[in-house]
């Protein structure tokens, strides 16, 4: 249990209004302009930021976050120095829960407890673990747990119903609903069966549901919200910043503050 | 089922090792229904992952006790790729050595030419067991990737492999004959374009296509079910190699000899004999350039425990756990992981495992060419190079088998320009 992330789901619970997380690479554009980036999303409207730490094989990635972790990993991006980014920005004044995503290989290198350390010292409220299945999870969750971090799973639409109320128990962060099979990236459509699948997880657990995977536009956002408490948007905005760095005077803090801004409209509509 | 963490990245904790059992002594019997050998394997994947490599699981397991699935998988061996392969006494290559008698099993003349062929018979047979049309593949050389399309000709299945685009410039010759097969050769343009991509992409590809694609996985890495059902196809080599020594020699060999890239061909080598304690086991890895790392590829000999495509073992990386670039002249040992029964072999003390260099394994390509009239693999090449050193510390009566494991005809441009550069290496007389 992480008190910052519980506090931010149980405000955005009372007011009936589901949090937007959206998805940055630690280090892209580059590691001195995050600060303000994230500073800037929380002004818009984030109300949970998904720190990627960059990693060289990420498989449940989708060719925009893959591409833009290997330029974060150019750029010089370490474990250490996408931590002391996030460091910086909470002396700058961010406030809202930040989970990392990280690879178990970027974490097993470090050895969890060691990991974790590191993470809490640097503002790091819990971790979204993508490729950690539920075989393998429970003693990383605990260790991650006895530093007071938060940890989120993954389940997808083809995880059979006791598999999800057993991955639902070990989340103690939010629960990552993945609304697609396959990699992230951006859908023209959402499917159909996100309402059932989220009521049948409702069945299971208390914890917060967060979905993500091919979330893009301010009306999915909508609809998304009003069903889970969080809604997690990556490629969208990687991809944005993507498009700025081509600009002849690019501005990724004025980027990020654009795009959030533009999705939370979504959040807006649902009261 | 819980697990211990591991604090030390450099070794496993003591508490971890402790609860999966301390492996002193090599078991057969591995790995355990989770996929663990020891503390190593698993199944490090996505959730999207999960409910194809249990649906795999399952099918493997009711595959391989069913009388009518061996019987299919034999005959396919037997007729299609031309087993058993012989195991052919070496005798000019014992000569040199001067020690032991040197055998050779001749993988390399397995339909297609290598080992590789008979993990995608095995999967092939599977796939149309599971009823899927469609197979994919990742492929370095490109070795794997002909052996896939190969079955996928056979069986009237649809094939996508992916290949690194820098790897499909250097091996034109196999990327032609996977199209030739009707297979589609997927470019893939991410992170180096090499290997260890092209395995990235195949798993995203498996994760949006699960319900009607199988995935054949080229060597014994992977999540859990891969490292298992890749070792038990290949174990045809070390179950033959086993008979035909007691039918040659009347006794089982004092040395095996393989190279281990991923380790498809060692593991399947090594298995049938890990019980064996009178037998010894040798891996030789890549030692590429050198031994700074970036310039080789001997995940076993210079690397540390770390978890890469699925699951936790030997692994090259730096110090933040970002996979490290890899080389070596042998474009099928260029990988920067390996199967992790390796890794509890290697644990376990049941193999020993060595490295040789690019030029040690040049020098072998060329001499096992002018002393047995065989173009051995690369690959393969460095189980000679090894091997030769190995048997010349044995006696006269001592036998020592190498896996040779693929042919050299696929390495001969390669080959005919690093000689021009550097000189044919000299043969000794």
């Amino acid at each position: 249990m992480n008190t910052n992330i519980d506090t931010a789901f149980d405000l955005a619970r009372s007011k009936h209004q589901a949090l937007l997380c959206p998805f940055f690479t630690a280090g892209y554009p580059d590691l001195a302009v995050g600060p303000q980036m994230l500073l800037a999303a929380q002004q818009a409207g984030a109300g949970c930021i998904e720190l990627g730490i960059p990693f060289s094989d990420p498989i449940a990635d989708g060719p925009v976050i893959q591409e833009s972790y290997r330029l974060a990993l150019e750029g010089g991006a370490t474990v250490e120095k996408s931590l002391d980014m996030l460091r910086q920005a909470r002396a700058a004044g961010l406030m809202i829960p930040v989970l990392a995503m990280v690879s178990f290989s970027v974490i097993f290198k470090r050895g969890t407890h060691e990991f974790a350390k590191r993470c809490t010292a640097n503002g790091i409220d819990g971790l979204v673990l993508p490729d950690l299945p539920l075989e393998e999870a429970p003693a990383v969750v605990e260790a991650l747990g006895e530093h007071g971090l938060g940890s989120s799973l993954l389940i997808a639409p083809s995880t059979s119903p006791d598999r999800r109320r057993r991955i639902a128990e070990l989340c103690t962060a939010f629960i990552y609903y993945l609304s697609v099979s396959g990699i992230t990236g951006e859908r023209a459509s959402l499917p159909s069966d996100i309402a059932p699948n989220i009521a049948q997880l409702r069945q299971v657990t208390e914890r917060p549901i967060c979905v993500g995977f091919g979330i893009h536009t301010a009306e999915q956002v909508r609809q998304v919200g009003s069903l889970a408490e969080g809604v997690i948007v990556g490629s969208a905005i990687i991809r944005r910043l993507t498009e700025e760095r081509s600009r002849p005077d690019p501005n990724p803090v004025r980027a990020t503050q654009e795009s959030i801004a533009s999705l939370a409209a979504g959040l807006r509509q649902v009261c | 089922m819980s697990q211990a963490v591991i604090e030390n990245p450099s070794r496993l904790s003591s508490s971890q090792v402790a609860e999966r059992g301390n492996p002193h002594v090599a078991s057969a019997a591995v790995p355990d229904a989770t996929g663990h050998f020891g503390p190593y394997g698993g199944t490090y994947v996505p959730e999207t992952l999960m409910i194809a490599v249990h649906q795999l699981a399952e099918e493997y397991d009711r595959a391989r006790k069913d009388p009518d699935f061996q019987r299919q998988l034999s005959y396919y061996l037997k007729e299609f790729v031309g087993r058993p392969t012989p195991l052919y006494h070496a005798r000019r290559l014992t000569e040199l050595a001067g020690g032991a008698k040197i055998y050779l099993k001749r993988e390399d003349l397995a339909h297609t030419g290598a080992h590789k062929i008979n993990n995608t018979i095995g999967q092939g047979l599977l796939t149309l067991r599971m009823g899927k049309k469609r197979i994919i593949a990742e492929t370095g050389a490109g070795q794997h990737g002909v052996a896939t399309a190969t079955a996928a000709a056979a069986f009237g299945l649809t094939c996508d492999v992916y290949m690194g685009s820098e790897d499909i410039r250097r091996q034109s010759l196999n990327v032609f004959r996977m199209r030739l097969m009707g297979a589609r050769v997927v470019a893939v343009e991410t992170g180096s374009r090499t290997l260890k991509d092209a395995t990235n992409e195949a798993m995203r590809d498996w994760m949006g296509s699960v319900g009607h694609t199988h995935y054949i996985i080229g060597s014994v890495v992977g999540p859990h079910p891969f490292p298992q059902i890749v070792r038990d196809f290949q174990s045809v080599i070390g179950q033959e190699t086993r008979s035909q020594a007691m039918q040659l020699l009347g006794r089982l060999p004092d040395a095996v000899v393989a190279c281990v890239g991923g380790g498809s061909n060692a593991a399947g080598m090594f298995y049938p004999f890990v019980e064996d304690a009178g037998v010894k086991l040798f891996g030789v890895e890549a030692g590429g350039r050198g031994l700074i790392l970036g310039q080789h590829a001997a995940s076993l000999s210079l690397g540390q425990p770390g978890v890469l495509h699925g699951s936790l073992s030997y692994v090259l990386q730096n110090q933040d756990g970002q996979t490290a670039d890899v080389h070596s002249i042998s474009a099928g040992l260029d990988y920067p992981g390996v199967g992790p029964e390796h890794a509890y072999w290697k644990d376990t003390n049941r193999v020993s495992y060595h490295a040789c260099t690019d030029t040690d394994a040049l020098a072998a390509f060329t001499t096992t060419a002018q002393r047995e009239g065989i173009i051995p693999a690369l690959e393969s090449a460095h189980a000679v190079a090894f091997a030769l050193k190995q048997a010349a510390k044995m006696d006269k009566h001592q036998v020592l088998i190498i896996n040779m494991s693929g042919r050299g005809d696929k390495d001969c441009m390669e080959a005919a320009r690093l000689l021009n550069v550097d000189g044919v290496p000299s043969v000794k007389a």
